[in-house]
């Protein structure tokens, strides 16, 4: 399979996705509540991206963006989903129930950024301590022992 | 959401009856490294372990944000202190794909003969540890005999012994030391002497069979969708080797094995690592002799900037898949950059691993993961 093949094919599951070649891998931004359906397709249909190897955000300082890394074993073809959620009270679908490894990663970007994940089985504080306060890996977080600028 | 300064919870305070919660860690000799464990058990059969990490979280990734390009890479040695080289080259990379710097011959073989020298030591170390958890003593003192070596080898190129800040965008910080080809050399003939008894120590172990084979099984289907790389997922038959998948550097012109097994348990795990390391010697033996004068490092800018846009790079490091994601703004800093650690995913496949197994079992599964806590905590 190759980028061509996957872009053609994305629009078929995905019809509002918006996609970008700029970068090494495809990027598709889609709408934070098509986001379950769009990685159930993904995973279960013709692509088989079985491989889910990172999940993170980006504060843009007016909205957040959530981006998952997916790949497959059977053709080692990556792509890039993204979906922007509000900086207020962000909120989007969780995926751990198609890919194992999104609990624990997801409770990483819970603390840091405070993004909910609807529906997760287990969203807790992973790394910090339970009684922290805010999001350190937003870009308006005050570190109360000054130790970073930015 | 419980207090997790809590040493034991009384029993009488859960609904099932017999049913006991141990915090293993974050002080336990066998977690080499301050892991937090908890524990619950029913008799001797465990239920359920929950990890709870950030003894050792720096905020890294923050701090990142605040660091020159150049500045960067040293952050990263303090990640997997066992794999500094393969994190710095990691970085390099990056930096190399998103300016596009050309690097010399020269330094892509050093590189590569440094990343190996560095599995071979990080397995070495895992070796002796994990022999150490047990039971078996002397197997460390065996691993470390070699593992010195290498450490000599590092401390005269590169100046330090563990974090070693050796690998710079466009090559090398400095050239190699005049007698790094006679001591490398000198180390294979060492190792290939002496890596045998490994496999009549341990290996060939009676009481190490007994206790590790059937022990943790992970199947292909768990090991991918835990996000599992390295030794770990190879055990379980899932080819994952990023040398093999995406060579970078010179990986693309040596002959080596991607080592698989299938039995997904931690004696497979185990194989796979010993076996690895013959394999890093093999790539050793081919660069050796060939490494090609000339410049150690690139033509580079002093100031660093890395185009708008985004940039993910993978290498592999002795415990698996370490990426590295950089959104840039065209600045001298990163805007956001996160570290794909191998440790993190790798650790969330324990619960499923150990629940049902007995707690004398826990240590063999945990110590084939072959966890290092900094790069889990980042």
């Amino acid at each position: 399979m190759t980028n061509e093949e996957i872009k053609e094919y994305i629009p078929s599951i995905a019809p509002n996705a918006i996609l970008d070649e700029t970068g090494e891998w495809l990027n598709i931004t889609i709408e934070p509540s098509e986001l379950k359906s769009f990685a159930t397709a993904l995973k279960e249909g013709k692509l088989q991206m079985n491989y889910l190897f990172c999940v993170t955000c980006v504060d843009w300082k007016t909205h957040l963006t959530m981006v998952y890394h997916l790949s497959a074993t059977t053709h080692r073809q990556s792509i890039v989903v993204k979906a922007n959620v509000n900086r207020e009270a962000p909120e989007i679908e969780t995926l751990s129930g198609l890919w194992k490894t999104a609990n624990f990663l997801e409770r990483e970007v819970f603390e840091m950024f405070g993004v909910n994940f609807l529906n997760h089985p287990d969203l807790r504080k992973l790394i910090l301590e339970d009684d922290f306060k805010g999001y350190p890996l937003r870009k308006d977080f005050e570190d109360p022992i000054n130790m970073i600028k930015l | 959401m419980y207090n997790q300064t809590e040493v034991i919870k009384d029993t009488s305070e859960l609904g099932a009856e017999g049913e006991l919660i141990i915090n293993m860690g974050p002080q336990h000799p066998a977690t080499h490294g301050v892991l937090h464990l908890v524990v619950t058990l029913n008799g001797e059969t465990i239920k359920k372990i929950e990890p709870h990490l950030g003894y050792i979280h720096r905020s890294i990734e923050k701090m990142c944000e605040s660091l020159t390009y150049r500045q960067f890479i040293y952050v990263t040695s303090r990640m997997d202190y066992l794999s500094s080289h393969i994190n710095n080259l990691g970085c390099a990379l990056l930096v190399e794909k998103g300016m596009q710097i050309e690097v010399p011959e020269r330094a892509k073989y050093v590189r590569v003969i440094l990343s190996e020298l560095t599995r071979i030591a990080s397995h070495e170390l895992w070796l002796g540890a994990m022999a150490m958890d047990l039971g078996a003593f002397t197997p460390f003192f065996y691993a470390f005999r070699e593992r010195e070596m290498i450490t000599d080898i590092m401390e005269e190129t590169c100046g330090a012994r563990l974090t070693m800040n050796y690998i710079v965008p466009g090559g090398l910080m400095y050239d190699i030391h005049p007698d790094f080809q006679k001591k490398v050399k000198a180390f294979i003939t060492q190792f290939k002497a002496k890596v045998t008894e490994y496999e009549d120590l341990v290996t060939n172990n009676i009481i190490f069979q007994s206790r590790t084979k059937g022990v943790g099984v992970l199947t292909a289907e768990d090991a991918i969708s835990f996000g599992c790389t390295g030794p770990v997922a190879r055990a379980s038959g899932v080819s994952c080797d990023i040398r093999k998948l995406y060579p970078y550097d010179v990986y693309d012109k040596v002959e080596f094995d991607e080592v698989i097994e299938t039995a997904g348990d931690s004696f497979a795990r185990y194989m796979v690592r010993v076996k690895e390391m013959n394999q890093s010697i093999r790539i050793i033996e081919q660069l050796i002799d060939t490494i090609p004068e000339g410049d150690f490092v690139g033509k580079t800018k002093n100031v660093l900037k890395l185009p708008k846009g985004e940039f993910y790079t993978r290498v592999e490091t002795a415990r698996g898949e370490f990426g590295i994601y950089v959104v840039s703004e065209g600045g001298t800093t990163p805007h956001r950059i996160k570290f794909r650690s191998p440790g993190f995913s790798n650790l969330s496949a324990l619960n499923h691993m150990a629940a049902g197994s007995k707690i004398g079992d826990l240590m063999a599964t945990m110590g084939t993961l072959d966890l290092v806590i900094p790069d889990i905590d980042r």
